[in-house]
């Protein structure tokens, strides 16, 4: 029946209205809400990555032995499984990120208006870029130094 | 031989039941038939009492929205053969108090929709010597797209936000508040600013898209959000970097 809660302005003077509640399940209901709250929850592992990086600087300060006893954590299959997840998880991340990114940015020049292709394009070739960058940076630190 | 179909209808009559329930009624399934010309046979032939808000049955006056098989869709513009062989469910539109059977209280929309000045605002209104305001093609371009609103509120059924947050100013207001925005004539950015910006306004948008998937006209609710989303970010710096400058 109706829920005054909800919308207190319809309340007043028709308390007869129906108003049906969302289940707590909704989301489940519909691939597309399905969808969006998978993104919502690859939050989840976008944090894992950034704690892991937190306790590795953490790691390298306490020094030498605190280093290696963390880098052979890492090595451990339940380290490895967790970053292959959190990776599936933030590679999806980024790809609805960039798929979505022409909604917002609108582009003009002179009087045509730049596709969303192109905006998505760039966005991923851009993303290119700076992985092969870090990438080639971090393959070659030894040398470099 | 024209096949039949079965359509499970909404009914809450407030004044003989405290809950609603579905009534079924087999329809003649006609190939130029819209799920509305099903609902009128209803209406004539068998049950004078079901009522539901329609007008100009052409897909431009916005009233005759409703859950069909669960999606929002103007029932004008949605063809009956298509869900052959059935049944058809039949709600009113979803996240909206029901008044009776496939009518939805709308009020709310409504008074958001006044808040946030659909119209254009001047500063100073030019005197009549001076003339018109001159705007050009592209000057138009830029929020045709967001005129096309005809307030059918589908976008708000489709919303999961509007459904677990009433409060939320929702995706055709905020497309409509856009409309006027970008309009070059229109001075009242800084005053619809106060609505839009604020907790209830865009930023209870997670993006889930829904709203530009179901409305009629291609409106594209969800792209004025996150286009408004990324002016507001703009002007927040502005006014953090230069707070001496006047905020549009």
């Amino acid at each position: 029946m109706f829920k005054s809660s909800r919308f207190p302005i319809y309340y007043k003077g028709h308390p007869r209205m129906f108003v049906k509640d969302k289940p707590i399940f909704w989301w489940a209901l519909k691939w597309v809400h399905a969808r969006f709250i998978i993104r919502e929850l690859t939050s989840v592992p976008v944090a894992f990555y950034a704690i892991i990086l937190i306790l590795q600087i953490r790691a390298l300060s306490l020094g030498p032995e605190a280093y290696a006893n963390f880098t052979n954590w890492l090595k451990t299959p339940l380290s490895l499984s967790l970053h292959v997840i959190s990776f599936l998880f933030v590679i999806y991340h980024s790809v609805t990120w960039f798929n979505l990114a022409p909604k917002a940015i609108v582009i003009r020049i002179g009087k045509n208006r730049i596709p969303g292709l192109v905006i998505t394009g760039l966005n991923y070739v851009a993303w290119a870029i700076f992985s092969v960058a870090i990438a080639w940076l971090f393959l070659n630190l030894d040398n470099l130094m | 031989m024209v096949s039949k179909i079965t359509l499970e209808v909404f009914r809450y009559r407030p004044d003989q039941e405290t809950q609603p329930s579905f009534d079924s009624y087999e329809v003649p399934c006609e190939k130029d038939w819209v799920i509305l010309d099903a609902l009128n046979y209803i209406k004539d032939q068998i049950d004078g009492t079901l009522s539901y808000r329609w007008s100009c049955r052409m897909g431009v006056c916005g009233s005759c929205g409703m859950m069909v098989n669960g999606e929002p869709v103007l029932t004008c513009a949605t063809f009956l053969n298509k869900f052959l062989p059935g049944p058809v469910k039949i709600e009113p539109l979803e996240h909206f108090p029901v008044v009776r059977d496939l009518i939805i209280e709308m009020s709310d929309f409504i008074g958001k929709l006044q808040k946030v000045k659909p119209w254009i605002v001047r500063k100073e209104e030019k005197s009549l010597e001076d003339g018109e305001y001159i705007q050009t093609p592209e000057q138009l371009g830029d929020y045709k797209q967001y005129s096309m609103c005809i307030n059918c509120m589908l976008c708000y059924s489709a919303c999961p936000v509007y459904g677990l947050e009433p409060e939320f100013v929702g995706p055709a207001v905020i497309a409509l508040a856009q409309r006027y925005n970008l309009d070059s004539r229109d001075q009242g950015k800084g005053e619809r600013e106060e609505i839009l910006s604020q907790d209830d306004g865009i930023w209870q948008c997670t993006f889930v898209g829904e709203c530009s998937e179901v409305c009629p006209e291609n409106v594209d609710p969800a792209g004025a959000i996150q286009r408004y989303k990324v002016a507001a970010t703009n002007n927040w710096w502005k006014s953090l970097l230069m707070p001496w400058g006047k905020s549009e």
